[in-house]
């Protein structure tokens, strides 16, 4: 892959310098010698070769995505690390997480290393993510220590949910050795069933098939408690309803353990967009509708959700294009991608729709999407744990947030106990969990037996 | 005059338009019952049957539509299809597109389908059932059934029972009926209403004997067999014993009760055959009514001849 090199010397022009950890914004000009910052402010040089007009123009560093698919190896049509990373850079991504997704699943240290390798020449950084269990089967823990000391930066089955709250309990315990997150795509798949979109007046009217809210939020809560209980870090991905944003809260109240992110697609679409059936807006977990993407930026905007992260997830674009209603299960969002994501974020500033409170929030999210990026930075492997970590300034900023969460869980308020029974109840009830399990293997056994995957 | 190049649905149809096909339909119906059933209207016009899913009773009925109108037609059905060789959908349509074709009757198992059609292919677009979100064509029918009984739709109290979820005829029917000014309940497992069904300006109620008090017509959609244990009716008898339009809930009745059905019953389930079979049952006015009324959209689609046609 071709990256041009940049002559010697560049100036970069009035630029709009933001600074998300001093939270300072300034104009000022950037001298570039040999690709390195050699000067901030009003530069006069003579030798100047290439002169870049950035009035208008934000310069800030580089982002970091916390939650990529790069499909490789396996699927290369769809997207390498190469071309994710050239994607990853257009956007302003310096640094990625790739989800272990792949053909086969990165559950192995060989496949970390493969990773790793391959992408020492890409203009990125690139830190792999490995599976919780065997082939993402949800059964059998993945080498997660072999897998740690060849660089992986967090475990997870993405796609497939943990739906065995056991397998989810030992992983997270699992995982405390190393330090480093659980990622779980909360989504019980027996209330997700054959879901299209999400369960809502929208699903109604077009005879979709609904996917509903809780179908994520209790199992986020189940994470939730688990990861208390363990102690352990939990990571919570393309977070998407209202009562997740507020389960996570509440947790966070109790435990400091848990960080929780959401995509550019929630916070900007609701179900309304689906109502032409776009297909191109049938994402997993679904766009929500408009009060939960209300709660979503409310998140934001008092530190519960801790990061915007991508989940670019690209396809073919045989696949994209193809608008077969009987194929439509496999055609996922063209937004989902990593170029799109900061106009996304920046184009709700121009729309009439977006107050200027909700303006705020979005810079603010930008600014979010910066610090981790920039607390980290250099970054080792090792280091690059501390990714998931919640840094002061965010803790600070979710205290001043917390009163104002409250006050919007009393109005929402629904007595979490009695939601926590009645989901016990239904779980026990549901045919997956038929109860009891004199040991371990017999539950696996069963779960296999049941397991629908 | 009538603004539509498609017929996709009912939802934001509007009221002068749905009247203005039942009113043409009334006029087929007269020919229909003439010794020689046809009429030149959609003379030297060429429409395509595109079923992607079983059906008899639809495809019958379009298909003696379009020849009542003297209209070509070609039918197509999955099965014996290129999609078994592994065509796309899009591909397909826009084949048979290619050959010059005016219009295309299309049922497909996807909610939607229809309106994706018609951002592939020119040819107008008639829905003859997408998957479980419209069938608008028999609620027209319906619709018309009721005018015929009543000479009029406005006021009326229609239930329609049975598995709404999953049901296009009773999405199409809700739409077409409110529109219209009807009063409209629907009746069946809660597991199979949509919670916020009452969004849509119905009244939803559990109980079928205080339903069919109330109602001057009663649609009964067929509770379908796949629906049948997982987890959503337990058992035809109780099915039957919940909400099955039996006869002696109609004996119950002191007012007369208009049954409809949109076929294909399952007799002893969701109604009984002496029900069925019964003089209150207008069942088989509904199938004959579904040929004029196909009759009346095609001509009102393919046969007036107009310079600003807008999508629709």
């Amino acid at each position: 892959m071709k990256v041009d090199k940049l002559d010697s010397k560049v100036l970069l022009k009035n630029a709009t310098i933001v600074d998300p950890l001093k939270e300072s914004k300034s104009k000022a000009d950037i001298l570039l010698v040999e690709g390195k910052i050699a000067e901030i402010g009003k530069v006069r040089d003579l030798d100047v070769i290439t002169t870049v007009d950035c009035s208008g123009l934000i310069l800030t560093h580089g982002f970091c995505d916390l939650h990529v698919h790069f499909r490789d190896p396996g699927n290369g049509d769809k997207e390498t690390l190469e071309s994710g990373s050239m994607s990853a850079l257009a956007g302003g991504f310096t640094r990625v997480c790739t989800m272990p997704n792949t053909q086969p699943t990165v559950d192995n240290p060989e496949s970390i290393n493969y990773i790793i390798e391959k992408s020492k020449p890409l203009p990125i950084h690139i830190h792999p993510i490995g599976s919780v269990t065997k082939g993402q089967q949800g059964v059998e823990l993945s080498e997660m220590g072999l897998m740690h000391q060849a660089g992986a930066v967090a475990f997870s089955d993405d796609g497939l949910p943990i739906q065995n709250g056991l397998v989810m309990r030992k992983a997270l315990e699992y995982s405390k050795m190393f330090g480093v997150p659980i990622i779980n795509h909360a989504e019980d798949e027996c209330l997700r069933a054959d879901g299209l979109m999400n369960e809502g007046k929208v699903s109604t009217r077009l005879g979709l098939v609904g996917n509903p809210s809780i179908a994520e939020s209790i199992m986020v809560f189940r994470d939730l408690k688990l990861a208390e209980l363990t102690g352990a870090k939990l990571h919570i991905p393309h977070v998407s309803t209202a009562d997740s944003v507020k389960y996570i809260n509440e947790m966070k109240n109790a435990y400091d353990k848990i960080t929780a992110e959401v995509t550019p697609h929630h916070l900007f679409y609701n179900d309304k967009h689906l109502e032409d059936y776009n297909t191109n807006l049938k994402v997993a977990p679904p766009i929500r509708d408009s009060l939960s993407r209300e709660a979503l930026i409310k998140g934001i905007k008092n530190g519960t959700i801790d990061c915007i992260a991508t989940d670019h997830a690209p396809h073919t674009e045989e696949e994209k294009n193809n608008q077969d209603p009987a194929e439509n299960k496999t055609i996922t969002n063209k937004n989902k991608d990593q170029n799109t994501e900061i106009a996304a974020v920046m184009k709700a500033d121009n729309s009439s729709s977006i107050d200027p409170e909700e303006e705020k929030i979005r810079r603010k999210a930008m600014a979010m999407i910066l610090s981790i990026s920039k607390a980290n930075n250099p970054l080792t492997n090792k280091q690059s744990a501390s990714i998931f970590n919640l840094n002061e300034q965010k803790q600070k900023d979710r205290k001043k947030g917390k009163r104002e969460m409250q006050s919007y869980n009393q109005r929402n308020d629904k007595d979490i106990n009695v939601f926590f029974q009645r989901f016990q109840k239904r779980r026990y009830q549901s045919a997956n969990y038929s109860g009891k399990h004199d040991d371990y293997t017999s539950y696996i056994q069963n779960f296999q037996a049941n397991s629908s995957r | 005059m009538f603004g539509h190049k498609h017929f996709l649905g009912l939802e934001n149809f509007p009221r002068e338009d749905i009247q203005k096909i039942i009113d043409t339909a009334f006029e087929f119906k007269e020919v229909l019952n003439r010794p020689i059933k046809k009429v030149p209207s959609l003379q030297g016009v060429t429409i395509v049957n595109l079923f992607f899913e079983n059906s008899t009773r639809t495809r019958i009925s379009f298909e003696l539509a379009q020849k009542r109108l003297s209209a070509d037609t070609v039918n197509f059905s999955a099965s014996t299809s290129s999609l078994k060789k592994g065509e796309s959908f899009k591909d397909t349509a826009q084949n048979i597109e290619a050959m010059k074709i005016d219009a295309v009757v299309m049922r497909h198992p996807a909610p939607g389908s229809s309106k994706h059609l018609t951002e592939f292919i020119d040819a107008k677009v008639v829905n003859a059932g997408d998957g479980t979100h419209e069938h608008p064509t028999q609620a027209i029918l319906d619709m018309m059934s009721i005018q015929e009984k009543f000479g009029k739709i406005k006021d009326l109290n229609v239930a329609i029972i049975g598995d709404i979820n999953h049901s296009r005829v009773a999405r199409s029917n809700m739409y077409g009926l409110i529109s219209m000014g009807a009063n409209v309940t629907v009746c069946g497992p809660a597991n199979l209403i949509p919670e916020n069904i009452s969004d849509l300006g119905v009244k939803v109620n559990y109980n079928i004997d205080e339903v069919i008090e109330w109602a001057d017509a009663v649609n009964i959609l067929r509770i379908q067999r796949e629906r049948m244990g997982i987890g959503l009716v337990p058992s035809n008898r109780e099915y039957r014993r919940l909400f099955g339009v039996t006869s002696e809930r109609i004996n119950r009745r002191k007012k007369e009760l208009v049954i409809m059905h949109p076929g294909p019953m399952n007799r002893g389930v969701e109604i009984d055959s002496q029900v069925a079979d019964s003089d209150q049952a207008i069942i088989l006015d509904q199938v004959l009514n579904g040929v004029a009324s196909r009759m009346s959209i095609l001509y009102l689609l393919l046969g007036v001849k107009e310079e600003n046609t807008n999508e629709g």
